[in-house]
């Protein structure tokens, strides 16, 4: 950049090209942190929302014993998006349960609108650390789920926290998040109602 | 002076152009810079009236004169306007006004880029407050109601006013960034002859510093909201969860560009301080080679610490070590550039007048607001500040000395050597004061208000607060209305006043002093020679 044998303008814009490259560079690596933010999620052991299961294993449990001395407190936290027009909570919020044994719950559902949609419930557990622990044998949120207008149901959720659960956690709480599916992602085609209409 | 943008100017070389034709097809750094002042000073009293609105509602628990949306799209507004229509302008303002004249060249490297880089800023600023008061019209749609950091997935939803916002930011982004270009190139290539990068002024460096960092972080937050916006209208899920995408991504997205943006911020008033405090301590800037040492690690490490705003999201326990870590080491050379202050100041003749009196009162507030930094950088602690009024009195008591107050140690400095007029001295004293008192009768309570545990941005609050909170909007009205006195003064010290003599400070020390008061309108067209 420092040739002084140049006249200044020459430099003045030699400099100026690299400054905007850099500029350039910069604005697409705000767009290569998209793929990026999964891989550095995954490494370095940052939850994405891509990376959370909420411990949605089908595979069987291994039976371990009961730990009948031991409770710990399972919290359900509901949240709708705004653009799925259903109402969704837990029939009950907060059981203790024991590690090893297996609890049955039940969330209800109803679909306020009058015509046909289709969902699907993303779940999370807090502290993220007991994700690995909580196992669920049955649960709504491992297909989607459609309700005709007005429809309303019983989702049941069967689940166990396993002993191995590390001491210190003695209380999680797992969330769901109702989505809508577009009928791209195999929704059903519906009157549309965006979150712009909404908002 | 073989250059065509040079022989353009050499063309009318000896008269100025006169009228609308003067600001509008500008290419003068002199000029320049005082339309991005008086940009900036606009921009102060707009965000200063939404601040007032803001303590009005929060003088009383309830509400009472806006509802939650506007109350909530108002703080959105305050912050957007303040920091990128006031304090990046006044500093920019200061740089072409200063640099040029600081390093003995005869304009900024690229002066028509420079006229474009301003006459963005008000198309910017329509933009920007239409943002705001679109909602009022019919077909409207929502406020905005997210905070100035946009998060999704309610920046998603907000109606048509956020595509206002998104387009505005997308202009004062290429302002911004035009204009480091141009402070760049100028600062390469455009010192006088002799004048080595260690021997440039201190502002320079600084200004050197958040050039960078602004092309670096910039284009980053405008990808980011470019993605809101395909997100908001083009069927894209980047943030959408629903869609596969991550709402946090967006947060890492803004807070890569916020975090640096606080020292972009901060870094050119630091550069006033360190010409104010030799000035006015008759000394030369203590250490000034770990000073910019101090700031090129500030500014490396700067950038690798930004998710210290999100400790709450549910990071892993090592990302959350990594970066509470990184941060509480960022206060090292903070804590250096401060101690060079105090060395500076240590058995000088010191005298008080306004822009010492700033630097003194700035020193002691930063700090403070550094040292409640620490705390917030703490991760179980900050687990319970987070989102409370307590990093409202953080921010403010970093930002409002570490920014805005050093902007206006610069203007009352430099005032005599633009307008070739003292200011007035007993008046900018008694500004220093009322500005200061109201400055900490309004953040220091609420401090308190965050430990006790009311959050920000809510309307309303639980009786228990309301004293602190009648303390703090009490305050707000002496600072807000101070600024009028601000405005009293500079508009005197144009129209005239005790005549400044070229070196208006006797203690004073530069090239810039070595000009007129006012400067003629062009200055070093034969570079000055460096000793
Ligand atoms: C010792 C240096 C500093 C440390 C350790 C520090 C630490 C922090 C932390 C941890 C937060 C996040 C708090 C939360 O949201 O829970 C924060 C917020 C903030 N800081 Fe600092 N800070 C420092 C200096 C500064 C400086 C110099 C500035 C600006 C000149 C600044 C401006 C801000 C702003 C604007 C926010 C709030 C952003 C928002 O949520 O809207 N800080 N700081
Ligand atoms: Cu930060």
């Amino acid at each position: 950049m420092h040739d002084p044998k140049l006249a200044t303008g020459t430099r003045n814009r030699r400099t100026a090209v690299v400054l905007s490259l850099v500029v350039v560079g910069m604005f697409g690596f705000g767009f290569a942190m998209v793929p990026l933010y999964d891989l550095i999620c995954k490494v370095t052991g940052v939850q994405s929302v891509a990376l959370r299961t909420g411990g949605e294993r089908s595979e069987a449990v291994p039976m371990v014993a009961p730990d009948p001395n031991r409770w710990v407190t399972i919290k359900f936290d509901t949240t709708v998006a705004p653009s799925l027009p259903w109402e969704f909570e837990a029939g009950i919020h907060r059981v203790e349960v024991v590690p090893g044994e297996i609890n049955e719950v039940v969330f209800l559902a109803r679909n306020r609108s009058n015509s046909q949609v289709t969902g699907q419930a993303i779940p999370s557990v807090v502290p993220w650390q007991a994700t690995p622990f909580f196992s669920k044998l049955e649960c709504f949120c491992f297909n989607k789920q459609t309700l005709v207008g007005g429809e309303r149901v019983e989702m049941p959720l069967r689940f166990m926290v396993s002993p191995d659960l590390p001491k210190g956690i003695e209380s999680l709480t797992l969330s769901y998040n109702f989505m809508k599916l577009k009928p791209s992602q195999g929704g059903v085609a519906e009157p549309k109602v965006t979150a712009n209409d909404q908002g | 002076m073989s250059t065509t943008t040079l022989t353009h100017d050499d063309a009318h070389h000896h008269e100025t152009p006169t009228g609308w034709r003067r600001w509008l097809y500008s290419t003068n750094h002199k000029d320049i810079g005082t339309l991005y002042l008086l940009f900036a000073l606009t921009m102060l009293f707009l965000g200063g009236a939404s601040a007032m609105v803001i303590r009005a509602e929060l003088f009383m628990p309830g509400i009472q004169l806006v509802d939650p949306d506007l109350y909530n799209n108002l703080v959105t507004n305050h912050a957007l306007i303040m920091i990128f229509g006031a304090v990046m302008p006044a500093a920019a303002g200061l740089a072409n006004w200063m640099i040029p004249m600081m390093i003995g060249a005869p304009d900024m490297a690229l002066p028509r880029m420079n006229n474009l880089s301003f006459w963005i800023l008000p198309a910017a600023a329509t933009m920007l407050i239409l943002s705001f008061v679109v909602p009022f019209f019919p077909g409207g749609g929502t406020q905005i109601n997210t905070g100035w950091t946009l998060y999704p997935p309610l920046s998603i939803q907000v109606g048509m006013s956020m595509d206002f916002l998104i387009f505005a930011i997308h202009l004062l982004g290429a302002s911004s960034i035009l204009a480091s270009i141009n402070i760049i190139v100028t600062l390469l290539n455009m010192r006088a002859p002799g004048m080595k990068l260690m021997q440039m002024p201190m502002f320079c460096w600084t200004w050197l510093v958040t050039a960078f960092l602004l092309i670096l972080v910039v284009p980053v937050l405008a990808g980011g909201v470019t993605m809101l916006l395909f997100d908001r209208h083009f069927g894209t899920s980047f943030f959408d969860a629903a869609g596969g995408g991550d709402p946090v991504l967006f947060q890492h997205l803004f807070w890569f560009f916020g975090h640096p943006e606080v020292y972009i911020l901060l870094l050119p008033s630091i550069g006033v301080l360190s010409h104010v405090i030799p000035t006015f301590s008759r000394k030369p800037l203590f250490g000034y080679n770990s000073m910019v040492g101090a700031m090129l690690a500030v500014a490396t490490i700067g950038m690798v610490v930004w998710a210290h705003h999100q400790y709450t999201v549910g990071m892993s326990l090592g990302a959350v070590t990594y970066f509470m870590i990184g941060t509480i080491i960022i206060s090292i050379p903070v804590g250096l550039m401060i101690f060079n202050f105090i060395a500076t100041m240590w058995r000088g003749a010191m005298t008080f007048e306004t822009p010492m009196l700033f630097a003194i009162a700035i020193i002691l507030m930063f700090t403070f607001g550094g040292l409640s930094g620490v705390m917030l950088a703490v991760v179980p602690a900050d687990m319970q500040y987070h989102d409370s009024m307590f990093v409202v009195a953080h921010f403010h008591y970093v930002l409002m000395p570490g920014a805005v107050f050093g902007l206006f140690a610069g203007v009352f400095y430099w005032l005599p050597k633009w307008t070739g007029h003292m200011y007035d001295e007993r008046l900018g004293k008694i500004f220093f004061w009322t500005n200061i008192v109201g400055f900490n009768i309004t953040f220091f309570p609420q401090h308190f208000l965050g430990l006790a545990g009311m959050p920000r941005r809510i309307i309303d609050y639980n009786v228990m607060f309301t004293e602190f909170n009648v303390l703090s909007s009490f305050g707000a009205m002496i600072f807000g209305f101070s600024h009028l006195l601000l405005l009293y003064i500079v508009i005197s010290t144009i129209r005239g006043g005790q005549k400044a003599k070229a070196r208006a400070w006797e203690g004073a020390d530069g090239l810039e002093w070595e000009l007129d008061s006012p400067p003629t309108f062009h200055t070093w067209e034969v570079a000055p020679t460096i000793k």
